[in-house]
């Protein structure tokens, strides 16, 4: 939100009227009480094709659509009301024909200028995405919600609208198809939604024009929000999307020297070693930290897409979550989309792909000796022991004795209840595995000793979702589902200790 | 055995068919009091020995070799006890888990070693109402040991004193497996914490006794203690890591607590103490033994207490303020202990006793201060006194001791060690308390015969009598005792220097006698020691250090009669080796020390070590270490014999009041 009111603050500067007026509207906007507790206010049936889910179960549904202009929340509340209504309809309309002029009135503007800032063409034509991005956004999500109030009656509706929101897309120069991009966000949830409606959902829904992608929707299940790389909920389009390629990711060293060509992996290195070429590599200038410019422009934040088709962290996924630096997506990329080539040389079963989780491995292999009969291992004893005071018939497994017994004495009820969760957990990342049992046990559970949230990590189970499951053997206990699955629900320290993975 | 039956009826009519085995049954229960009887009834006849093996219901075999045979003769045994059995196999275990598996409910093993974790999985599978194990001293047993014992599932009582090895995982296997637990002793178990005492807490919540002595355990785990419900008994005995920190902070629970042991706790003061006990109502017993000082707060946080009946505080250090809000608890007191407490004064006991008037037991050991100001006020308001503990309360003056027997008639246990100036007239008023029972008055150095035949007189329900270094007693005295008190149990003649055998031949017409010690009384010779090994059969503990006249002619009677001797003590006699290998006839003697026996060759003593099979405990000179060969000490320590080893030079006896100087010379 700062960051619009800013942009829209520089915009004013600017001193264009049309602008002007724009703004000062959309700061009403923000100061209005009413806007902050919109979301509540919104039916979640006119969200129906975004998420099914949210119909079965609407008091667990929290929607949020950022980017809103003013009108949209006359919009909503005419929405509220649950019946058709063709009258409000028309207004809606015509208020989008209106707003879609402003919009077409302010390309063209911007083409007219664009001759005229031939100095830093690059942060200009950054604001102007940006701007156009955000009414777009606006318009999307009015048209959406416009389509959403006849859904009750009429479902294929938005089947209907999504071409044109491709054609709103083109407004500002997609680049990539945008009526697949929606329909590949929008699809998917819809043929197991159900299955979504036992955790609250935090919707984000954020539509605008989104030059250059496609990443309508986002939908994050509360737990995935923990993790550290999407802590800060970007909206999309805010950020500049980079996708390197597989090459580039792997390649030992990212700098090279442009003279004798030598390859280091920091640039700090790179410029210790240009010194060595002459003096004129010495001064502070050239020794400096680069791209250092100044602040006083807003730069557009970079994100980083995997080049891996068909991954989460790639942006032609439907539910994209972007990696925040290049060395995020070197990790991601090697662990998940490559082989692991790394041994534990302790325990001889663990592998890995980077070089320093192995290290941490190492530090830490041999420790996870606090065994339960379940076949679940802890690195603490108090861990252990509060996982046993929580689970019927778990007890503590004395090391040195072979496994005997006392497995599967479980609580069945509450395992199952527990494997139902995973079942939706899986489903909320990946459409393909739709809580198929077996995937549970096969899930990678590695790390996570110290950080509860790091079991929910998106990495693992994009582990999962991307044919790397198969590398993980089921863990030794034959009813490894029951035993496994109450973790999930249970205390979150431990990592499972079975097979190899 | 079974050939001695008797034919006494000629086979026509045998009157035992007119009496029914329950008739019979009764007639078993009420032979109790030497196990020989029951030995010599079974071996009467066949049909006696079938019923005893009917109805034996608790066993205490000595070998384990013996363990398959005497198991299938007793077939309801419901009770082991294997605590004489120091080497005890998994193959014995196996054994009793097939022959007694549907019967057994306690089988104790606190004495026992050599078994291991499968003999105890094999009796925890098989033995399916085994209620109680005692595993205690068994060191060596690990966390899969308590595996094996969480197998038994309808456990209630289990005891673990000791068992050092095992850790909070062997706990928590107990904890989930033996649901019903009860009773739990963790005593010594050092490497068992705050999880495992918490699991247990939380898993087993039918605990009435909770035993956490000496045990590492925080603040932690004791709020999940407090919310058992049914936990009456709780020992926090040398917890030392449980502080006032955070005890304020636990919510007031256990209801159901009875006693409460927080002795050694020296981290917890009058705070702690109070919100340990907060919702306790109904508490009766506490022990604060040892631990902060008891001053006005810590007394008055006990004021509510209205059930309170029983407060140990020994060896606390004890203010005027603190012992006079004791007089003002709402409780009335029946037992009070104040032993070796610093700063208990007349003034301040003289406000306790006259408060709880309804005190039956007290105990001022070493209460250093008080004078016959406490003892008048004592003897006055406690008229229902049944034990008076009074070691080593110096400066009680002769007359106080006479308000005693005077005032407090109802007197069971009389303990008056070590107060010199005790005397004649003392023991006449004392020998009104006919219901005596105990009476110790070692170091009084001023009692006479006389003294002693008005006891005889009058307490003709003693039991103990303690007359360590009374050296003006004589044979005239203990002939009284053991005339007028026939139903003795243990007499100390120790240091009693004139005392001879005649002294001896008047103790043997004691039968009960189970105590005998007379160190240091040179006169008695093996003729009176033959007495008492003829007329007390009973005897299980014999104690004749110093008495040189002893000799092999003593110790042969001694090997035939009394088969139930434990333990002897033959340092400085004249025993030989001939003595000391008729010994080994004497098969349930375990703990036998001999220092200093001249006559005694390394042969002899392996020849007698290796005759004795149920040794547990032997003091050997040091010498024998090297003389004899160390694989039969090897040989002897498997079967499971300790070893002492003494290396003392000989002191000679000193006079008996030097002696008493000599002990008073270190002190300030």
């Amino acid at each position: 939100m700062d960051l619009k009111e800013r942009l829209s603050g520089d915009l004013q500067n600017k001193e264009h009227p049309s602008f002007n007026n724009f703004n000062t509207q959309n700061q009403q906007n923000w100061e209005d009480p009413s806007m902050l507790d919109y979301s509540t206010r919104i039916e979640p049936p006119h969200f129906l094709g975004f998420n099914q889910s949210s119909q079965t179960q609407p008091s667990n549904n929290q929607i949020k659509v950022p980017g809103q202009d003013g009108p949209v929340n006359e919009t909503l509340q005419a929405n509220k009301v649950q019946e058709w209504d063709p009258s409000a309809m028309l207004n809606n309309l015509s208020f989008l024909e209106q707003k879609i002029h402003q919009l077409q009135d302010l390309v063209h503007l911007i083409v007219g200028r664009r001759g005229q800032v031939l100095g830093r063409p690059d942060e200009v034509v950054a604001q102007q995405q940006q701007l156009i991005t955000a009414d777009l956004t606006s318009i999307i999500v009015q048209l959406i919600s416009t389509a959403g109030s006849l859904l009750p009656s009429v479902k294929h509706t938005l089947s209907a609208a999504t071409p044109s929101i491709g054609q709103f897309g083109q407004f500002g120069g997609v680049v990539f198809p945008p009526g697949q991009g929606m329909n590949g966000g929008v699809q998917p949830q819809n043929a197991s939604a159900s299955k979504v409606s036992e955790q609250p959902n935090t919707v984000d829904v954020s539509s605008n024009s989104g030059n250059e992608q496609n990443h309508i929707i986002e939908e994050h299940d509360m737990k995935d929000e923990e993790d550290a790389e999407d802590g800060e909920n970007l909206l999309p389009g805010t950020y500049e999307i980079l996708q390197l390629e597989k090459e580039e990711i792997l390649a030992p060293h990212t700098h090279f020297c442009t003279i004798c060509g030598k390859g280091f992996k920091r640039d700090a290195n790179l410029r210790m070693h240009m010194r060595g070429h002459g003096d004129e590599y010495k001064t502070p200038a050239a020794l400096a930290k680069p791209h250092k410019e100044s602040s006083s422009e807003p730069t557009l934040i970079k994100r980083y897409s995997c080049p891996y088709a068909g991954c989460k962290r790639n942006k032609d996924h439907k539910k994209f979550q972007p990696l925040k630096t290049i060395l995020c997506v070197k990790n991601h990329y090697k662990r998940t989309h490559c082989d692991k080539s790394y041994t534990c040389s302790r325990c001889n079963t663990k592998k890995f792909s980077v070089i320093a989780d192995l290290k941490t491995h190492e530090k830490h292999c041999g420790k996870d000796k606090w065994l339960c009969s379940c076949g679940t291992t802890f690195s603490r004893k108090d861990k252990l022991f509060g996982h046993i005071a929580l689970f019927q018939g778990h007890t503590p497994a004395i090391p040195l004795d072979e496994n005997k017994g006392s497995i599967g004495t479980s609580d069945r009820a509450d395992s199952n209840q527990a494997a139902n969760k995973v079942g939706s957990m899986n489903f909320n990342f990946s459409n393909n595995v739709s809580g198929e049992s077996g995937v549970q046990s096969s899930m990678d559970v590695k790390g996570s000793v110290d950080d509860p949230a790091g079991f929910f990590s998106p990495l693992n189970f994009d582990t999962c979702n991307f044919g790397g499951f198969h590398e993980f053997p089921r863990p030794p206990f034959d009813d490894s589902e029951s035993s496994f699955s109450f973790i999930l629900s249970g205390s979150c320290n431990y990592t499972q200790k079975s097979g190899e993975e | 055995m079974k050939k001695q039956k008797q034919e006494c009826f000629g086979g026509f009519f045998n009157p035992f068919d007119l009496l029914s085995e329950e008739i019979i049954f009764m007639i078993l229960d009420l032979l109790n009091h030497n196990p020989l009887d029951r030995k010599s009834f079974s071996l009467a006849c066949k049909s006696l020995y079938a019923t005893e093996s009917k109805h034996r219901r608790t066993l205490k075999p000595l070998r384990q070799e013996h363990l398959p045979s005497v198991l299938s003769r007793y077939p309801n045994i419901t009770h082991l006890d294997l605590t004489l059995c120091s080497r005890l196999t998994d193959t014995s275990l196996s054994i009793i888990s097939n022959v007694c598996a549907p019967n057994l409910r306690s089988i104790d093993f606190s004495r026992s070693r050599l078994f291991s974790t499968s003999g105890l999985l094999g009796l925890a599978i098989n033995c399916k109402n085994l209620v109680e194990i005692d595993l205690s001293n068994a060191t060596d047993l690990k966390d899969s040991a308590m595996a094996a014992v969480a197998e038994a599932k309808n456990l209630e009582k289990l005891c673990l004193a000791r068992c050092k090895s095992i850790t909070d995982m062997g706990v928590g296997c107990i904890a989930v497996g033996c649901r019903n637990l009860r009773f739990i002793c963790l005593k010594w178990c050092l490497g068992v914490g705050d999880l495992g005492v918490g699991l247990i807490a939380v898993k087993c919540k039918l605990i009435r006794h909770l035993d956490l002595s000496y045990l590492p355990v925080t603040n932690k785990c004791l709020s999940s203690i407090l919310k058992l419900q049914h936990l009456e008994d709780l020992v926090l005995e040398g917890c030392f890591g449980i502080d006032d920190d955070n005890l304020a902070v636990l919510e007031p629970g256990c209801k159901s607590l009875k006693s409460l042991d927080v002795s050694t706790c020296q981290n917890i003061s009058h705070c702690g103490l109070s919100s340990l006990i907060n919702g306790a109502e109904g508490l009766q017993q506490l022990t604060l033994a040892h631990g902060s000082p008891v001053t006005s707060c810590l007394a008055d946080c006990l004021k509510k207490l209205s059930l309170l009946q029983s407060v140990k505080l020994d060896g606390c250090v004890i203010t005027y303020d603190g012992l006079k809000n004791i007089g003002n608890w709402c409780a009335s007191l029946r037992e009070l202990s104040l032993s070796k407490c610093s700063g208990v004064t007349d003034e301040g006991l003289s406000s306790v006793v006259t408060k709880h008037k309804d005190l039956r037991k007290l105990d001022i050991t070493c209460c250093r201060k008080i004078t016959d100001v406490s003892i008048a006020q004592i003897t006055n308001s406690c008229t229902s006194l049944t034990s008076l503990r009074m070691e080593s309360c110096t400066l009680v003056p002769r007359e106080a001791f006479v308000l005693i027997g005077q005032r407090c008639c109802l007197l069971e246990e009389l303990d008056l060690t070590d107060n010199e100036s005790f005397l004649f007239a003392g023991l006449k008023s004392i020998s009104r308390c006919s219901k005596l029972a105990s009476l110790k008055l070692g170091i009084c150095l001023n009692i006479t015969d006389e003294g002693l035949i008005h006891i005889g007189k009058g307490c003709s329900k003693l039991l103990e009598l303690d007359l360590y270094r009374c050296a003006e007693i004589t044979d005239l005295g203990i002939s009284a005792i053991a005339q007028g008190c026939p139903g003795l149990e243990m007499i100390n003649t120790a240091y009693c220097k004139d005392i001879t055998d005649r002294s001896l031949l008047a103790v043997s017409k004691c039968s009960r006698l189970k105590t005998f010690e007379s160190r240091g009384c040179s006169l008695i010779t093996s003729l009176g020691l033959t007495a008492i090994a003829v007329g007390c059969k009973e005897l299980t503990k014999l104690d004749i250090k110093k008495c040189h006249n002893i000799d092999d002619a003593g110790m042969l009677p001694l090997a035939h009669f009394s088969q139930n001797l434990r333990q002897i003590n033959l340092s400085h006699s004249s025993v030989t080796d001939v003595g000391l290998l008729s010994l080994a006839s004497i098969s349930c003697l375990q703990n036998i020390t001999i220092l200093h026996l001249e006559g005694l060759s390394p042969s002899g003593v392996a020849a007698a070590l290796l005759a004795c099979g149920g040794l547990t405990k032997v003091k050997l000179q040091a010498a024998f270490r090297w003389l004899l060969p160390h694989r039969l000490f090897e040989h002897l320590e498997a079967r499971g014999c300790m070893f002492q080893w003494r290396d003392k030079v000989l002191q000679v006896e000193l006079d008996p009041k030097c002696w008493k100087l000599q002990l008073e010379d270190p002190m300030p």
